[in-house]
């Protein structure tokens, strides 16, 4: 960054793009991943008594929205009156700040390791667009399910699996059977 | 000190310190999602392939390194499992959403907590599938109550652990999991061996050890045993004795005739005397269980917790009400109260004007000090006084439910 600095005075842009130019490094060992997420989990556990989460705090961003918009059809309807019927609010809950903190680390171990970078992964036999499209329509499907099963990938099968919840074992399973049976049939999106 | 802890447990405006400190878990979650390659929606897809099974080695390798630790700590008796939320067992909506999960995961090629990671590192394909999750999301709002009955009822079983379901010392249990967890490690690098030509002769050495440090962890979960019962109140001793020494947990005959009928609570009575009191008389509704067997209860309280769940002990007076109280809060059993003064103290106040009751004043404690015409147990009016002749009655009310840590959405929130 400091070659940028001799010539010319730095704008605002010119730093935000140099956010994406770092060298990229590699990604972590995965049992290294493993190990260091499982002590993150553990702390959770530890300290608050909770484990992690995602969806859970996107839905409740999403009932927030509704609420603002059509407070009586959150009311009327019983999901959505549990979370944000009456006074309730939405955000009162640990696992919105969860959400929160995910997005900043995340942006800032993309950044620290040179990851900054707006692209498009796909496969190579399909355009963005499809591969846009396919990820709207797997989001979609995956926050149904998610909601059905009362948690997702991070706050049913990792948290629910390490203090050894029946419901998370049979869900991860299940998460991964899903996956594995379509896995052949979609293969034109990764390979 | 005792963990988890108490501040931490929820959010609240109360203690800022709170949000902060989710913000800080949140961190360092996102963090690592984003070092282990989660933010790479191909690295992700992989799992499905063969070629790389960092999915399941990241998942995996953090179940059971949390899972060691966490058991380590319950087992020491610093980390009390019950105030641990372990996500309700709610069986068939789990494994269906599970496998609808899966569709979308190897469809969309994230999962809602690795999107936000690539969604904030540039990846437009994670953007697009942030939206989707928060699409589906709203879906699932607006046709939940299109099986409302079968989404809250269909195999549920509370909070159900692989313990009960094995019935299986927690150690064992720690230590199988491990196991297996290595055998699907070993499994994975065979796949990456055959299907991603990856050269395992290049892995770091380390992770062997890094294997045989977790079985040994594991082993020792055995060898540590669980704390008992004794154990587990001896660490709340300070704070419940002194609860116990300002009556803060002793309710007033008037207090739990109240409760009987607060349709917002939901009263569990437990009397704690010999069958023989009982029968001769006990209040409607009251369930018998022996003192020793008070232990026996605690699994399905457990299981069945709500947050408006009252439980009331009773004995003759109030000795062994009160050690059946220290038992249920020594299992992390919440909301339970004593009887103050007993079944004696109850009658003397709602069957005073009973004839078939009389009292006989010089008894030891524990035994009752009233005869009976009949052991008619709880068909005297005494057992459920009518709420028209006792309607205002003045006392200084003493229940306050805990905060549950039940959460209306799972896990997720």
């Amino acid at each position: 960054m400091t070659a940028l600095t001799q010539s010319k005075p730095i704008t605002l842009k010119d730093r935000l793009s140099a956010l994406f130019r770092r060298p990229a490094k590699d990604y972590a060992h995965p049992y290294t991943g493993g190990l260091l997420l499982g002590l993150v989990l553990f702390a959770a556990f530890f300290f608050t008594g909770n484990g992690l989460g995602a969806s859970g705090g996107l839905n409740r961003y999403l009932v927030l929205v509704e609420d603002a918009i059509a407070p009586e059809h959150v009311d009327r309807t019983p999901y959505l009156l549990k979370l944000a019927g009456g006074d309730k609010n939405p955000l009162d809950d640990w696992v919105v700040m969860v959400v929160v903190g995910a997005m900043i680390g995340g942006f800032v171990a993309g950044w620290l390791n040179g990851r900054l970078k707006i692209e498009t992964n796909k496969g190579p036999n399909i355009t963005a667009r499809q591969r846009w499209f396919f990820a709207f329509l797997g989001g979609a499907i995956m926050g149904y399910g998610a909601r059905m099963a009362r948690g997702c990938t991070s706050g049913l099968a990792l948290s629910g699996g390490a203090v050894l919840s029946v419901g998370a074992w049979a869900f991860m399973f299940a998460v991964f059977g899903g996956a594995y049976m379509l896995a052949y049939f979609v293969r034109k999106l990764w390979l | 000190m005792n963990f988890p802890l108490p501040s931490l447990l929820t959010t609240s405006a109360d203690n800022p310190w709170s949000y902060l400190a989710f913000l800080a878990i949140g961190f360092a979650f996102g963090y690592v999602l984003e070092i282990s390659g989660f933010g790479n929606s191909q690295k992700l897809a992989a799992q499905f392939y063969f070629t790389e099974l960092t999915v399941l080695k990241v998942m995996f390798g953090a179940i059971v390194t949390a899972m060691a630790l966490i058991f380590t700590m319950v087992g020491l008796g610093i980390l009390d499992y019950g105030q641990i939320y372990v996500n309700t067992t709610y069986l068939w909506p789990m494994i269906v959403g599970g496998l609808i999960m899966g569709v979308g995961f190897i469809i969309g090629g994230f999962c809602p907590g690795t999107s936000l990671v690539g969604m904030v590192t540039g990846k437009l394909d994670a953007l697009f599938f942030v939206l989707g999750v928060l699409f589906g999301i709203f879906l699932f709002g607006e046709t939940e109550i299109y099986f409302d009955h079968w989404w809250q009822n269909s195999g549920y079983l509370g909070r159900f652990t692989l313990m009960d379901w094995l019935n299986l010392p927690t150690g064992v249990v720690v230590t199988l999991v491990v196991a297996m967890a290595l055998f699907m490690f070993w499994g994975a690098e065979q796949l990456e061996r055959l299907f991603g030509k990856r050269d395992l002769a290049k892995e770091p050495k380390l992770r062997l050890a890094g294997g045989a440090a977790l079985l040994a962890v594991a082993v020792g979960v055995i060898l540590i045993g669980s704390p008992t019962t004794e154990q587990k109140y001896a660490r709340l001793a300070p704070a419940k004795d002194a609860a116990l020494a300002n009556r803060e947990t002793q309710i007033v005959p008037a207090e739990l005739f109240h409760t009987m009928y607060d349709n917002t609570l939901q009263l569990v009575m437990l009397d704690v005397r010999s069958e023989a009191d009982y029968n001769l008389f006990h209040l409607r509704g009251a369930r018998r269980i022996s003192p020793a067997e008070v232990k026996t209860l605690v699994p399905e309280l457990i299981a069945h917790a709500a947050p408006n769940r009252v439980i009331v002990v009773m004995s003759n007076d109030e000795t062994a009400a009160t050690e059946a109280w220290k038992t249920l809060v020594a299992e992390a059993v919440p909301n339970v109260y004593i009887l103050e003064g007993g079944v004696n103290n109850w009658l003397a106040f709602f069957g005073k004007d009973e004839l078939a009751i009389t009292p006989t004043p010089s008894a030891p404690p524990e035994t009752l000090r009233f005869a009976f015409a009949a052991a008619l147990g709880d068909r005297y009016e005494a057992s459920a006084p009518s709420p028209i002749e006792y309607e205002a009655l003045e006392y200084e009310p003493k229940i306050k439910l805990q905060l549950q840590r039940d959460k209306s959405g799972g896990g997720c929130g």
